[in-house]
């Protein structure tokens, strides 16, 4: 058996995608599992397949909407592969879509969807602290003096990293502007028909340095799947295959530890899968045509490109101008659907499907002649994931 | 914003979610030095690496004898945030406040977080060094707070 064997390069393709309307926290009419059953049945759908066809599902940041009832829920006739990406957070986007190609290259399955169900206004709000009187474990050493939340660690990473490299707020904002300008023509996303002006963003009330409001995600109600199946099934359904041409998952050195730990900290931590990423798919970082790069907060989505050889870290200020990433005349158009900052945060799952979108030809801001698509899942999280899809 | 109140003896408002030691046992040797005023970072006994947050085995050598090394209390500041949001109920009059995440040169860089004391709104500096500040709370812990070396 030849290495190349071990590979799902173009073996896999994603051939259905499908989504809820996207709602602000707290304004779905209807409860978050049927926002996922909606979102797994506009997949099916849109690949054309019946939703008894699916015999497989995965999820990750412990989806509440488990494999078990919804293969109850929707009658399906056998559930012959459900997994659960490991750790919280947006990591695991592209690590449930990787896991999903595994099983179907090692045959566990014919067609896996892998869902992300999320209403924020009847659940937890990742944004707050929980209201425990007392806390044990790594969080006594952060939680005590109002360090709790994801965007309070992605600060300080950013924070260190912009000291180390020279990189100003501007380059944040670049961020922030690119996907609200990007919503602007995508129907579907929350912030369609609010754009956003630097001024606006400037003005903007600070909810940690260096994040303004705007270079925060936003909370949602919504859902969102896609559907996979191996190459020589998809060549024969609906709409044009997103080939898998690599996905990779995991994590750098001791990246998990905890309090702050982590030894190389001014990181996304993929330093140590978009070499296997790049390697996979036989590509180099400048042959990607278009990138969906998860954004729960800005500055994370410039370390993930810095660290994916899309601009070196002492070019981070040249490369990060409004200009240059987006649509329609940037070298690099980024979040092309207005991502988690001003599509939905879907937890990433919708960069997915944008990705997808982009090498069908289909993307409200469509990158001429795009070919390579990349996904990059939950920046300095542990562990997290990427993907690259080619039409 | 944080410490206006010159009453208060802490720097962040009560009913803060209050440090208790894990259940299993792995950091009571941490609260408890606190308690006494001493910065504690846990040691293995076998090839004497730091590590924190506490763990049950080394990471570098898988020793399983870990004891606790008093350090000097002297960091520097790896890096610091200025907080704006209040995320607990506790903090909706107490933003901004700064949170500092401290390197300890003495304990192989280990690092951290604590608030940095003083006024929230002033230039700080990246590397700044700092000293360990006990602040004792009355329900019967104390945190590990920092104040910028003289």
């Amino acid at each position: 058996m030849s290495t190349n064997e071990f590979t799902i390069k173009d073996k896999v393709a994603i051939v259905g995608i499908g989504e809820t309307k996207y709602y602000k926290r707290g304004q779905a009419p209807v409860s978050e599992f049927r926002l996922a059953c909606e979102a797994i049945r506009k997949a099916a759908d849109d690949a054309g397949i019946a939703v008894s066809d699916i015999d497989g599902l995965a999820s990750y940041s412990n989806e509440r909407n488990d494999a078990s009832r919804v293969a109850a829920a929707l009658g399906l006739p056998a559930l012959h592969y459900s997994n659960m990406f490991w750790g919280g957070g947006g990591g695991g986007g592209s690590g449930a879509v990787g896991n999903a190609a595994a099983a179907l290259v090692a045959g566990y399955a014919k067609y896996v969807c892998v869902f992300r169900a999320l209403a924020q206004g009847q659940f937890v709000r990742f944004g707050q602290a929980p209201a425990a009187k007392t806390v044990s474990g790594p969080a006594a050493y952060t939680m005590p003096y109002g360090m709790s939340v994801p965007a309070h660690w992605v600060a300080l990473r950013t924070r260190r990293f912009m000291y180390e490299h020279n990189v100003t707020q501007d380059a944040l904002a670049a961020v922030a502007l690119a996907g609200y300008h990007h919503a602007q023509f995508n129907p579907r996303a929350v912030m369609y028909g609010r754009p956003l002006t630097r001024e606006q963003y400037d003005r903007s009330r600070w909810i940690v340095e260096p994040f303004h409001l705007y270079d925060c995600c936003m909370e949602n109600d919504g859902a969102a799947a896609v559907i996979l199946t191996t190459a020589d099934r998809a060549r024969d359904l609906r709409n044009k295959p997103a080939y898998l041409m690599a996905a990779a998952q995991g994590s750098g050195y001791r990246q998990g530890a905890s309090v702050e730990n982590a030894p190389d900290y001014a990181s996304s931590n993929f330093k140590s899968l978009a070499p296997r990423l790049f390697a996979m798919a036989g590509i180099s970082p400048r042959d990607v045509d278009v990138a969906q790069i998860y954004e729960h907060f800005s500055g994370a989505v410039i370390l993930s490109a810095v660290e994916h050889g899309l601009c070196a870290a002492d070019e981070v200020m040249d490369f990060f101008t409004f200009e240059n990433i987006t649509w329609p005349n940037g070298k690099l158009p980024i979040n092309t659907s207005g991502g988690n900052l001003a599509e939905c945060y879907m937890h990433g799952l919708e960069l997915v499907n944008e990705a997808v979108r982009q090498v069908r030809g289909t993307s409200t801001c469509q990158v001429k002649d795009a070919e390579i698509s990349l996904v990059v899942s939950g920046p300095m999280v542990s562990p997290v994931s990427d993907l690259i899809l080619h039409g | 914003m944080a410490h206006e109140d010159a009453k208060s003896p802490y720097y962040l408002p009560t009913g803060m979610p209050a440090p208790k030691p894990a259940p299993d046992g792995l950091d009571t040797e941490f609260w408890d030095a606190a308690r006494r005023h001493e910065l504690v970072v846990q040691r293995c006994r076998r090839c004497d690496a730091f590590q924190f947050g506490p763990e049950w085995i080394c990471h570098r050598c898988h020793g399983e004898d870990l004891g606790w090394h008093r350090v000097s209390g002297r960091g520097r500041i790896y890096s610091w945030e200025r907080v704006w949001h209040p995320v607990h109920p506790a903090l909706k009059d107490a933003c901004p406040y700064i949170v500092v995440l401290v390197e300890l040169p003495d304990a192989d860089n280990v690092r951290m977080i604590g608030n940095l004391l003083g006024d929230p709104m002033r230039d700080i500096a990246f590397d700044a060094p700092v000293e360990a500040v006990f602040e004792d709370h009355d329900e019967g812990f104390t945190l590990v707070q920092w104040k910028l070396a003289g």
